[in-house]
């Protein structure tokens, strides 16, 4: 019975979210094109990609501040190589970008696991650490577009089977955490630790060894999205995606990932992305300055995590014996 | 709770460790002038942390302060639009704080919702009303006082010549020392301790938990609004912008200052010496012409150091 | 009976300069049930703890099929096939219950988990023993005996050799007992070792073929259930006369001090209605989970969806928030003392005062010169045991964090002291000064609602014993009338049935 609630959330997202696409696109029909969609997709891809490392890490009652500034650091980082190897393979690049973010990464989790620390107060404090380094590595200098890699900038606008590489390079990402998180010991661990860390101590799971390894994949998609977003908007610079991580919770928490731990579904956190790239993409098209953005995040926000934490309460145990009606 | 104890000591000597070094490395530091000056650039932001700081030692965080300041800060460039004296303009921020903490207060109290994800929310909701009002615009024009207000020292406000301190600074002590004896010396305090170290005894113990709660997040809002007022005064004008990545500043302040996030542990003491430690230390490398960035990427080094010697020490003592 | 399947010998724990355990042994057989018996803070849950892995042994032996075993935390014990089953449940409750029987050790299929396999092993081993729900059930939509049972469910999906069970029937209601032996005699069919705790006589002769009986941390008595009889186990458990450990009440009660009526709550309790008188102990029984914190919560104004109709020395009390009723001279020590009770990180000094502050005070300003009046009066007629009022909460014993939890109260000069299992976990010297106290609080003309699980507290001390069950109040019985039969009868729901008619019981097999 309680499985239909939670069913019920993603649905009602969903639902949400074709009723404000209906709805925009009853205003303006080229809302609803393949094209439109396939730029929605395009744009939410790199959110998307962010959005599975967090959820790891909000699965296990932690968070990671520091997801934009490993981005922008990554990302200018392979830029960097990219303008002094102009040979180099795309691949390689690729493998930079995810090393790169998986070693930014491993720091949180290894100063989180060392030393006990709080994960929101760690990831604040790598959260400005990686952002300076970004000036030191740079020197202060942009990387512009006739400065970056010619391969780092293809790469986004590839198109196979018909969909854009980042659309493909999400979705590879969205299956590969759904199989981890369903199918692999691993996967199912980090769920229970969030749930439960005490008794999951209990039943021989290494919860520091589990928290390492979220933080450092966090940090490795963190490196792919920067390499990507390098390509996409063809710039490298301090700055880059400055606050970034706020929208990248926010997608989660509409999502229904619990900031408690233990609770959220790869399909959610999908759906939460998803919303935040429809409301963004309708809001050029309705005619709204695109500063509404941000308040609009934000009351969505607070919207749905009202929501979520209602249908969650229960009324106090239940201590009388109910008088014949069904649970 | 003490207010005064070892880390407040560790801090004592890394404050005095700082002035000694930025003295002999820049010339001109140690000069009442410099000295005084400095203080500028963060009595704003102590002001933010003297907020955040009982906020989290009551078991609760305020991400939206900064977020709040804006609004603040909006609200006083509306109201002068409108034609309303200093007074109206004051008032305006200090209501407009006030109602946007409550907010926050009610989310966490009646809602039961947890403040780092309400405060997330309503710091994205408050600072993108002020983009959406004011979009790339600025407002400027506000009347003499606020300038002098943010700008003047204290002995030309009361016409003593050789009181060198900003008033800005002199009202941040005053804040800090009305904040420390409530949280060091009264019931009020004392409440605030219990309800962060252990929520659920100090409610079965006959205490309001949610009324104190709701009470933190409006007086949040207040210091962001009087922080609102004094910043304005000192830059002349209001952009969406403006405190920008300040909360982060301030949380770290009070981190650095020896309250723990879990709550129910810290000292008003000790957040002071970190804002004076942050604020100096940033002003010290600004003197020696370091970007902003790097700074930032400094205090987060020291964020992170600051919280890994204590246990790492503990550890060495544990094994002796 | 087969060969010993596991044994402790000469097993020592102290904490500090308490004496835990002194020179255990026990012997278990396969495919037999011992009931390990004891009081509270006799030495059960720390021996439990040491055969779990979760504290390690410092003097002694224990040896598993004929194999010596050092275990260094819990996965070891598990692994050597030693399972518990606690009161509070080791539990996922986002997980599905196949799920949290297989945590930690997932059946595979190639580098994927095979979710078909661990869906249907699990539903062969709930229907084995007779569970009413899916294994693909949440876990938090289960009831506490419902989680029960998935805990033995993966007791025995790991193929474990001892089971412990401790104290597992508190919660449950005398059908699901009833269920429960049967689940422990297939336990013992399949050749599993069974270590059953608990303090229930009846559950001792109804289900155990041998004990061992620990008082005081050591072993005082073992044999076969077929040879002992009530009084003997009394005798073991208990090591002195019955009023040595509990005082004399010599107080009579006077006029009604607390009146309360209709007091219910959509989902805990209902149709509540008593009174209490001064200088009275009026006691309140149940079965763990029957309703009666939730009420006493709600008298206390904790409890925000309650209604009730209460007076207060004939004056009307609108308990909407616990300071109305601090007000109005009622104090409540909760159930947990760590988490409900005291403040681990504050002093002890910090804790006594922490409930009326106001009044120990200057103005808003704090007043240390009368809080640590306060504490020294406090700490005197109490005799806490502690190095200085400023050592933290967390420094002292489980007795004298109670005591301080208490002091706190006391400390206000309350009308009604409510007590909600306070000697729950504390050692029996401690306990003493607790009942101790009490008799002294009524003499003085307090007034006390002791609520409790432990029938000889209640039949000892309570002038009146009201008795509670899933919410309703279901019986109010006078000192003249308190006979042990009548109150667990009425508990677990059995009016006028005798449970245990018998003293002389010889392996009950119903």
């Amino acid at each position: 019975m309680k499985n239909l609630l939670t069913i019920r959330r993603e649905w009602l997202l969903l639902g949400i979210i074709v009723v404000i696409a209906l709805a925009v696109g009853a205003r303006a029909p080229v809302f609803l094109t393949l094209r439109n969609g396939m730029d929605i997709a395009n744009d939410s891809a790199i959110l998307a990609i962010l959005v599975m490392g967090q959820m790891m890490v909000l699965l296990t009652r932690g968070i990671d501040l520091s997801v934009a500034s490993n981005l922008a650091l990554t990302g200018m980082v392979c830029a960097l190589v990219g303008k002094a190897f102009p040979g180099v393979n795309i691949v390689i690049l690729i493998a930079i970008a995810l090393a790169v973010g998986a070693l930014l990464g491993s720091v949180n989790g290894w100063l989180i696991t060392g030393f006990n620390l709080p994960p929101i107060v760690v990831t604040l404090g790598t959260l400005s650490a990686y952002r300076g380094a970004i000036f030191v590595a740079s020197k202060g200098a942009w990387i512009s577009d006739q400065d970056i890699h010619v391969a780092i900038k293809g790469l986004p606008r590839e198109v196979w089977l018909g969909l854009p590489a980042l659309v493909w390079f999400a979705l590879i990402v969205l299956a590969l955490s759904a199989v981890f998180l369903k199918l692999r010991k691993e996967g199912r661990e980090i769920y229970a630790l969030g749930g439960n860390p005490h008794a999951a101590t209990y039943v021989g799971i290494s919860v520091p060894s589990r928290l390492r390894l979220v933080y450092t994949l966090s940090g490795m998609l963190a490196g792919l999205a920067g390499l990507l977003w390098v390509g996409r908007y063809s710039i490298a610079y301090t700055e880059l995606a400055a606050g970034y991580e706020l929208t990248v919770v926010a997608a989660c928490v509409i999502g229904g990932v619990s900031i408690g731990g233990g609770v959220g579904t790869v399909l959610g956190a999908a759906l939460g992305v998803l919303f935040i790239g429809v409301v963004n993409g309708a809001l050029p098209v309705i005619q709204v300055s695109p500063f509404w953005q941000q308040a609009i995040s934000g009351a969505v926000i607070l919207i749905s995590v009202t929501v979520n934490s209602r249908s969650e309460r229960r009324a106090g145990r239940q201590i009388l014996e109910r008088q014949g009606v069904l649970a | 709770m003490k207010a005064w104890n070892t880390w407040e000591r560790v801090l004592l000597a890394l404050l005095v460790l700082l002035l000694v070094v930025f003295g002999i490395t820049q010339p001109g530091f140690m000069s009442a002038d410099t000295l005084a000056d400095s203080t500028f650039n963060f009595s704003e932001k102590g002001l933010l942390a003297l907020a955040i700081a009982l906020l989290i030692v009551c078991g609760e965080i305020d991400l939206s302060i900064a977020a709040i300041l804006a609004l603040c800060s909006l609200a006083m460039g509306y109201s002068m639009r409108a034609g309303l004296g200093p007074w109206g303009i004051a008032g305006a921020a200090l209501v407009t704080g006030v109602v946007a903490g409550g907010f926050n207060g009610v989310l966490v109290t009646r809602y039961k919702l947890p403040s780092i994800v309400v405060t997330i929310g309503t710091l994205s909701l408050y600072r993108g009303l002020a983009l959406v009002v004011l979009g790339d615009q600025s407002i400027s024009g506000y009347p003499e006082v606020f300038s002098t207000l943010g700008n003047s020292y204290l002995g030309e406000v009361i016409g003593v010549r050789w009181l060198i301190v900003p008033i800005e600074f002199v009202l941040l002590c005053v804040f800090a020392l009305a904040v420390g004896l409530v949280l060091h010396r009264t019931i009020m305090g004392r409440r605030i301790y219990a309800i962060g170290a252990n929520p659920v005894a100090a409610r079965f113990s006959g205490i309001e938990a949610d009324r104190y709660r709701f009470a933190l997040f409006v007086f949040a809002g207040l210091m962001a609004a009087v922080a609102a007022i004094l910043l304005t005064g000192r830059i002349g004008s209001t952009r969406p912008n403006i405190a920008m990545g300040w909360e982060l500043d301030a949380i770290t302040m009070v981190i650095l200052g020896g309250v723990a996030i879990e709550g129910g542990r810290g000292s008003i003491v000790g957040t002071m010496l970190a804002v004076l430690i942050l604020g100096l230390f940033t002003f010290g490398m600004g003197m020696a012409n370091v970007t902003g960035i790097v700074m930032s990427m400094v205090i987060g080094i020291l964020l992170i150091v600051s919280m890994v010697l204590p246990r790492m020490l503990k550890r060495q003592r544990a094994h002796e | 009976m087969s060969d010993v399947l596991l044994s402790l010998r000469g097993v020592h724990k102290s904490y500090g300069a308490t004496r835990a355990l002194r020179g255990v042994d026990l012997d278990l057989h396969a495919g037999e049930v011992l009931a390990l018996v004891g009081e509270n803070g006799a030495g059960k849950s720390t021996l439990v703890k040491m055969l779990t892995g979760v504290v390690p042994m410092e003097e002694g032996a224990i040896v598993l099929n004929g194999a010596p075993q050092c275990f260094t935390n819990a996965q070891d014990s598990q692994n050597a096939g030693i399972l518990a089953v606690h009161q509070e449940t080791v539990m996922f409750e986002e997980l599905s219950v196949a799920e949290n029987i297989f945590v930690g050790r997932h059946l595979m299929r190639g580098p994927f988990i095979d979710w078909a396999s661990i869906n249907a092993q699990s539903q062969t081993v709930l229907t084995n023993i007779g569970a009413r729900f899916t294994a693909t059930t949440l876990v938090k939509d289960l009831s506490l005996a419902e989680r029960h049972l998935v805990e033995i469910a993966r007791a025995l999906s790991q193929k474990a050799l001892v089971v412990i069970l401790d104290e597992p029937t508190a919660a449950l209601s005398q059908a699901e007992i009833r269920d429960f032996y049967g689940i422990v005699r297939k336990l013992r069919d399949q050749g599993v070792g069974v270590i059953f705790i608990t303090h229930k006589f009846d559950e001792i002769f109804a289900v155990a073929d041998r004990y061992l009986v620990l008082r005081d941390g050591a072993a005082v008595g073992t044999g076969a259930i077929a040879d002992a009889t009530e009084q003997e186990m009394v005798r073991l458990m208990a090591g002195r006369e019955i009023d040595q450990i509990y005082p004399h009440i010599d107080s009579v009660p006077g006029e009604e001090v607390l009146s309360v009526k209709n007091l219910s709550h959509p989902t805990e309790f209902q149709g509540l209605h008593f009174n209490l008188r001064r200088g009275e102990i009026l006691g309140f029984y149940g079965l763990v989970g029957s309703g009666r914190s939730e009420a006493m919560l709600a008298i206390m104004g904790l409890n925000p969806q309650a209604t009730g109709d209460f007076h207060v020395m004939g004056r009307k009390l609108d308990a909407k928030r616990p300071g109305d009723a601090i007000a109005a001279g009622i104090a409540y020590v909760p159930e947990e003392r760590q988490r409900q009770g005291g403040i681990l990180s504050f002093s002890v000094q910090d804790n006594i005062s922490l409930a009326g502050l106001s009044r120990f005070a200057r103005g808003p300003w704090l007043s240390a010169m009368k809080e640590s009046a306060l504490c020294k009066r406090m700490t005197e007629r109490l005799r806490i045991k502690t190095a200085s009022p400023h050592t933290l909460l967390s420094g002292l014993s489980g007795g004298n964090q109670q005591k301080v939890v208490i002091a706190k109260w006391l400390g206000l000069d309350p009308k009604i002291v409510i007590l909600d299992e306070p000697t729950k976990g504390i050692d029996v010297g401690a306990k003493q000064a607790v009942y101790h106290l009490i008799a002294e609080m009524v003499k003085e003309g307090l007034s006390v609602i002791l609520v409790s699980s432990e029938l000889p507290e209640v039949m000892n001390l309570a002038h009146r014993v009201i008795v509670m069950r899933h919410g309703l109040q279901v019986a109010e019985l006078a000192r003249e009338d308190i006979h042990a039969e009548t109150i667990v009868a009425a508990a677990s729901g059995l009016d006028g049935f005798s449970v245990h008619g018998r003293s002389n019981a010889v392996g009950v097999t119903a």
